[in-house]
């Protein structure tokens, strides 16, 4: 049957990708794209963008763009799946370490590990943007866009929710 | 404003119960507009007083360190400090239920408005406009390591992003290669 096919294959998808998010979800938006678009072709370029700016726009952890995968895929049961899925073993994993935290979170060891795992994610994050900005930055005003609200979040710490209010705005008059 | 005149000494309030994780993960889901910690450390720190600044910063780096979804690690490792698994399981059922239901709700609204030119156009803004949030987020995460030690991380940071970035390669094999070299690469030239 396609449907339980589909389930399986997202929650095979996203049990992975759970474990590799170092650094968030912002960090592995280019392997969700990978495998939702290339490998198992899911959806359009375009369409990836639109859920992630769903995503984006509702309230709550941007974690959620993985619900929207999953309801596209299979409706409500693929929402559950994914959901779970991209959750599970990370949240595992998060009380595990919560009750070990007091014995390693000193060592020399988990220092040497931060500081490794830190370039790592801004090789990521960064990747991630990029991939963002490739898909979705067609023309001039959408690149400006892109830069713009870059500066503001890094130079004056303002709440992003402004800028995207704009940038629907600009988008929603087809002007990007 | 009041609170400020409070002697520094206060009694630090009862360790919350579940339904006070719940609803109180619940409300930071749903102001979190862009952006979720933000508001879970004025709620855990300032509002209801659970964490102090220093307790609460000490959690998010083992959260931040932990794969997965920065704000839900925190739910998990918050609830599991006042209340062991249920609190855990409260705290994650707050931050992610509300969410769950608006995002299934907004894809339910897309699969119909989704042709509308407005629609697609209004989401390529937004989506535009986060990758430029990300880019600063990156540039954040950067710039103290570019400051201290660019040698030792610089490389890493282009390896990585050519081979995610340029050439698409799985993440699997990437995290898996560049890890331990990175953690190599600081273990070895540490102190």
């Amino acid at each position: 049957m396609k449907g339980s096919g589909q389930l399986g294959a997202l929650a095979l998808c996203f049990l992975t990708v759970s474990l590799l998010a170092f650094g968030g979800v912002n960090a592995v938006i280019p392997e969700m794209h990978r495998q939702a678009v290339d490998v198992a072709q899911w959806m359009t370029d375009r369409q990836f963008v639109s859920l992630y700016a769903l995503a984006q726009a509702a309230p709550g952890p941007n974690v959620m763009v993985v619900t929207l995968i999953g309801w596209h895929v299979a409706g409500f049961a693929g929402a559950l799946v994914a959901t779970a899925a991209m959750m599970g073993p990370s949240v595992a994993l998060t009380f595990v370490a919560f009750r070990l935290w007091s014995y390693f979170r000193h060592r020399p060891w988990l220092e040497a590990i931060q500081n490794g795992l830190t370039p790592v994610t801004v090789g990521l994050v960064s990747s991630s943007a990029f991939l963002l900005a490739r898909t979705s930055d067609h023309g001039i005003l959408a690149y400006l866009l892109t830069a713009a609200t870059a500066a503001l979040t890094y130079w004056t710490g303002l709440n992003p929710l402004w800028v995207f209010g704009a940038a629907a705005c600009l988008g929603g008059f087809g002007l990007l | 404003m009041t609170d400020l005149s409070l002697p520094p000494a206060a009694a630090p309030p009862p360790a919350p119960n579940l339904r006070e994780l719940f609803l109180s993960f619940m409300l930071v889901a749903a102001m979190g507009f862009a952006g979720v910690l933000p508001w879970a450390r004025r709620m855990i720190v300032e509002r209801r007083r659970w964490l102090t600044e220093s307790e609460f910063l000490d959690l998010l780096a083992l959260c931040q360190f932990l794969p997965g979804p920065n704000v839900c690690n925190l739910s998990i490792a918050v609830g599991a400090r006042f209340r062991g698994v249920k609190g855990s399981a409260a705290a994650f059922l707050g931050i992610t239920f509300l969410p769950f239901v608006i995002v299934i709700i907004l894809g339910a609204l897309y699969e119909g408005y989704g042709g509308n030119p407005a629609v697609t156009g209004a989401l390529l803004g937004v989506s535009a406009s986060a990758a430029g949030m990300i880019l600063a987020m990156a540039a954040r995460l950067a710039q103290p390591l570019l400051a201290r030690r660019p040698g030792k991380a610089l490389p890493v940071m282009i390896l990585v992003f050519a081979a995610i970035a340029l050439l698409n390669l799985p993440l699997l094999w990437v995290i898996a290669a560049a890890i331990p070299l990175s953690i190599g690469i600081s273990w070895w030239r540490r102190g």
